[in-house]
């Protein structure tokens, strides 16, 4: 499912909403998270999941072209772990098809 | 500060949108839901600029009780992963030494 596609169906759900509005909505949804965990914050959707970062210590690595040791310095990346919700769904999902 | 949640998604809406506070509610509701249905009916997740949910399936294998020792088989099982997006990634990074 793409984004559209999710715009889409919520748009079916919310049929007295331009689907514009919908279109709109889901963007400022997805950038309200990203500028979360952009400031370090923390989400937290009860029955989806949670968002946060975490750090990556700084290691050496390598230029796979010339083989030249690179110092990679520390960085953050984002983390999900999903939720108990989801987590069953998604495994009773298998156990049903 | 504590962790955004639905009810700070919604109160957004609301605030920038002009969405009033059902509907607000209703949307932030339904995005996710219809995440949790994709994923459930073993579909991956696209949300370009954001990330990907993927699904992958894990075979059974040998577990065991911390507590007793004893050996439980773990069954197989489907788990969802994050992937982030590139933009995400970037835009993440750059906190990096700031805190």
């Amino acid at each position: 499912m793409t984004k559209s596609e999710l715009i889409e169906k919520i748009a079916r759900q919310q049929d007295q909403l331009p689907p514009k509005d919908v279109e709109l909505a889901v963007k400022v949804i997805l950038e309200d998270l990203a500028q979360e965990l952009a400031n370090n914050g923390r989400i937290e959707i009860r029955g989806f999941g949670s968002f946060s970062l975490h750090f990556r210590e700084p290691r050496q690595g390598r230029n796979p072209k010339t083989g030249e040791k690179v110092e990679l310095p520390g960085k953050y990346v984002p983390y999900f772990k999903p939720g108990k919700e989801l987590r069953d769904r998604v495994n009773n999902g298998m156990h049903k098809s | 500060m504590g962790a955004l949640t639905k009810a700070d998604i919604a109160e957004m809406l609301y605030d920038e949108l002009g969405l009033n506070k059902r509907e607000s509610k209703e949307i932030v509701e339904c995005f996710f839901e219809e995440i949790r249905v994709a994923l459930e009916n073993n579909e991956q997740v696209k949300l370009s600029g954001f990330g990907n949910f993927d699904l992958r399936n894990k075979s059974t294998r040998p577990g065991r009780n911390p507590k007793t020792g004893e050996e439980i088989p773990i069954q197989a099982r489907r788990v969802v992963t994050f992937k982030p997006g590139q933009k995400l990634k970037v835009r993440v990074e750059k906190y990096a030494g700031t805190k």
